[in-house]
């Protein structure tokens, strides 16, 4: 694609490079998928898709909320241990015959709080998001670890494998449930009032106080509404794995999650969320690491590569100076 | 501090900048400006915003190349490639803001880089001991193993310039360094910068408070516009002539005819629409009391740090206070936030577009619905309709230039950009309306629509608060000056007293007995 518009005379050579590196993500995807193609058997087939959903949904689940707190110049580390929260919660509340729905609602709950305690750090006593999830982050976990006990525990509710495991027409129920997800909350950051705050905030935080918007409460929803995917990307992980296990589970889901925002084009600097890319930075990455391991590609070799693509991708998405 | 004999140059200067000029892109920053320092002189640096000041400073410090004309240091031509080399050279800068480091302990700071040592070892006694009877003879006696943040304001200005002369200084910047500082504190400042002048070093001191001048410099350079205004001796030169020389009396030489697009006459009616009551904040503001009429245009006289601005932004809440309270509409504000203020129909364009204005990469359309998103929502969503009537109606309205509603507004131009923020502000359908340097930075076509829709607007009932620098602009646009010195009110100018002597006149009188200088 880039090649066609850079041998039609007409378009500029600058205007070739600014779409090229606003949409360098799709094209990396093309990319890989016409060497794939080629490279792997049966790459174009139902259950292969079956297997990269499997792996990817509960990343872009995570990652959805990070992008979300990233337009607003944050970031937000607590979204691992808040995966192994959701996945201490399980087990209990099945033990105590909870009813599914209001499992479901303490979980999110669980997610809810924990994105409030880091939003009011950062929008009330003006913690650096870093610092504010880092701390939740790494005192979550350990609560997670004590709630639960030592040993995983395993989770046999039919509900709650159905929907990590289960399968619709062919494919992960949970890719549906993350469809649906992703529609959701670019319907909230393109149409609402509260998406339209966030950008303006993650842009000058000082003009958007001073338009009077309310910064605060904005920020603290933004916090909580990641919390809250990161919730539901644990019961996903919980029902995929048959267990529950608090000590291991979303481990350094928080860099994975970054990753693909980033790998997607959301700029660091805040001001702008983009959904679809970073479903798409979830994919590509998802795409390299299966086709590298099936090329049986040595793990440590995975992981430089992986490297290279982030610096790529945040070289690609600076921002040129404004005026 | 050995006298260097090679301080003596013919000229007499040991620092000269001569025919001095900086461009930025769109504005010339330094027009052919000169300025020399003798050794032992305190030399006042004077000038409204974008006079050129820190540019001046910036040039002779090497933060800056030159875009013509040269400095010369001891007489010899140099070029500082960085402030680092400017220091190591004799030339250091004490900024308003303390540069050092917060978290370690005085004596630390003020040997920074260079401590005694033993075999790389720090020498801990000897350092602070030094630091002791360093600091003693600056008029501060404080705990040197503390941290430097343990310390007020003031110690810790003192701190950076004791630092700044055992660095072997010749010339020392002084960027309005008393405006943090107590009266106490500011004495003590000034018998260390006599002492310091004594001893042979020459001091640059920018400041905005005349009387600071008068009390401590020997000699004063004006700047206006990026251009040398005049060079005097302090004792003879007079307040109010000093004062004219800043505001520039003959600015309005320019193609206007000596109008502004403001008519300064309203039908002002004879209800209060804001009252300010005793406003009071540390440092910056000490019991402002005035009113806002319906249909009036108030304007804040005075020079820049004032305290224009810091009301303004107290009266929206934006700007927390120690006492004082408002009424909006007759009713008092309590615990008055920004939102609580736009609420209650006050709303306020701020002094720096771009720092805290626009949102740069939100299009016009998002920008001018911005503020009032809340009050169009309903259930978080705005209808695309009425948001698109609101916005092409101010678009039309205000005359904003941009390819679309959906361009980048930091794409704009400035004074297109500043009627976006205008728009912001009208669609709240306002009261009262707080506007900090309308036209600052913006070409003089925009700059007349601008006045023009200010004037407009309160003929049809706002009440308008207007800070401007621009003394043709305050004094045309105004029914009446509420004039401020250092954060209190001073004067106010009524009916035929709106006019520049007046003005000019008020802004230099001398404090009165009671009010601290």
């Amino acid at each position: 694609m880039a090649a066609l518009t850079m041998t039609r005379p007409t378009v500029d050579r600058e205007h070739a490079v600014r779409w090229l590196r606003s949409n360098a993500v799709w094209v990396a995807i093309v990319l890989v998928v016409v060497v794939d193609a080629f490279v792997i058997n049966n790459f174009f087939s139902v259950s292969n898709l079956r297997v990269q959903l499997y792996a990817v949904t509960p990343t872009f689940v995570v990652a959805l909320g990070m992008a979300v707190v990233i337009g607003t110049k944050g970031i937000d580390l607590s979204v691992g241990a808040v995966i192994a929260l959701a996945a201490a919660i399980v087990p209990i509340a099945l033990s105590h015959h909870l009813a599914i729905i209001l499992l479901l609602l303490l979980v999110l709950v669980g997610g809810a709080v924990s994105g409030t305690v880091v939003g009011s750090m950062v929008a009330i006593a003006r913690v650096q998001p870093i610092i504010a999830s880092l701390s939740i982050m790494i005192g979550l976990r350990g609560l997670a670890v004590i709630m639960n006990g030592s040993a995983d525990k395993s989770v046999t509710d039919p509900f709650i494998t159905g929907f990590g495991g289960g399968l619709w027409l062919g494919q992960p129920r949970m890719a549906y449930v993350a469809v649906v997800l992703a529609l959701i909350v670019a319907f909230l950051v393109r149409r609402t009032t509260f998406g339209r705050s966030l950008t303006a905030i993650g842009d000058n935080r000082e003009a958007a106080q001073l338009a009077g918007l309310p910064v605060r409460r904005v920020l603290i929803l933004v916090y909580v509404l990641c919390g809250v995917l990161a919730a539901i990307a644990g019961v996903m992980i919980t029902g995929n794995q048959g267990q529950a296990t608090p000590s291991a589970a979303g481990m350094s889901f928080e860099l994975f999650a970054i990753t693909a925002v980033v790998v997607g084009g959301t700029p660091l600097e805040g001001g702008e969320v983009r959904i679809f890319g970073t479903a798409a930075g979830a994919v590509l990455m998802q795409l390299i690491t299966a086709s590298l391991t099936q090329e049986q590609v040595q793990s440590d070799y995975l992981l430089i590569v992986q490297g290279a693509i982030v610096l790529l991708a945040v070289y690609a998405t600076m921002k040129r100076k404004l005026r | 501090m050995q006298e260097d004999p090679g301080s003596e140059t013919p000229a007499g200067n040991v620092l000269e900048v001569v025919d001095v000029s900086k461009r930025f892109p769109g504005v010339t920053a330094l027009d052919q400006v000169s300025f020399s320092l003798r050794p032992g002189e305190v030399h006042a640096l004077v000038g409204e915003n974008g006079a050129g000041k820190s540019t001046l400073i910036k040039v002779m410090t090497g933060v800056y190349d030159l875009d013509g004309g040269e400095v010369r240091y001891h007489g010899e031509p140099v070029t500082f490639r960085n402030p680092l080399e400017a220091q190591a050279a004799g030339i250091s800068t004490i900024y308003q803001e303390v540069n050092l480091v917060p978290l370690i302990s005085v004596a630390r700071n003020l040997f920074l880089g260079r401590e005694p040592r033993t075999l790389g070892l720090v020498r801990s006694g000897a350092m602070k001991a030094q630091a002791r009877a360093i600091l003693s003879d600056f008029g501060v006696d404080v705990n040197v193993s503390r941290p430097l943040r343990s310390l007020g304001l003031g110690a810790q200005q003192m701190v950076a310039i004791a630092r700044a002369v055992q660095l072997d200084a010749r010339v020392v910047i002084m960027d309005e360094p008393t405006s943090s500082l107590e009266r106490r504190e500011v004495e003590t400042l000034f018998r260390v910068v006599r002492r310091l002048r004594d001893s042979g070093i020459a001091i640059v001191y920018v400041s905005h408070r005349l009387d600071e001048l008068y009390e401590i410099c020997d000699r004063v350079t004006v700047l206006r516009d990026g251009k040398l205004v005049a060079v005097e001796q302090m004792q003879t030169l007079e307040r109010l002539r000093l004062v004219s020389l800043m505001l520039g009396r003959d600015m309005t030489s320019v193609a206007r005819e000596g109008a502004t697009a403001l008519s300064g006459d309203h039908d002002v009616d004879a209800e209060k629409v804001l009252s300010a009551h005793h406003l009071t904040r540390r440092h910056q503001l000490h019991d402002i009391s005035f009113d806002i009429h319906r249909g009036e245009v108030v304007g804040l006289g005075g020079l820049l740090g004032a305290g224009r601005s810091e009301t303004a932004r107290a009266i929206f809440g934006a700007l927390a206070l120690d006492a004082g309270t408002v009424d909006i509409d007759g009713v008092e504000a309590k615990h008055l936030s920004t939102s609580k203020a736009i609420k209650a129909g006050v709303v306020m364009l701020p002094e720096d577009r771009k720092a805290q204005g626009i949102i740069p990469n939100l299009s016009v359309r998002e920008n001018i619905i911005l503020a009032a998103l809340p009050r169009l929502s309903r259930f978080g969503l705005v209808s695309d309709s009425k948001e698109k009537e609101i916005v092409e109606y101010f678009i039309t309205r205000l005359r904003i230039k941009a390819s679309s509603p959906e361009q980048k507004v930091g794409e704009l131009s400035g004074g297109n950009q500043q009627k976006v923020l205008l728009a912001r502000l009208l669609c709240l359908n306002p009261k009262v309306l707080l506007l900090d340097e309308p036209t600052r930075g913006i070409d003089i076509g925009a700059k007349a629509e601008v006045q023009a829709v200010i004037d407009e607007l309160a003929r049809e009932g706002l009440g308008v608060l207007l800070i401007s620098s621009e003394i043709d602009e305050l004094i045309e646009g105004s029914d009446r000056i509420v004039v401020l010195r250092d954060g209190r009110v001073i004067g106010e100018l009524t009916g035929d007293d709106v006019d520049q002597d007046t003005l000019t006149a008020a802004l230099a009188a001398t404090p009165t007995d009671g009010e601290a200088p």
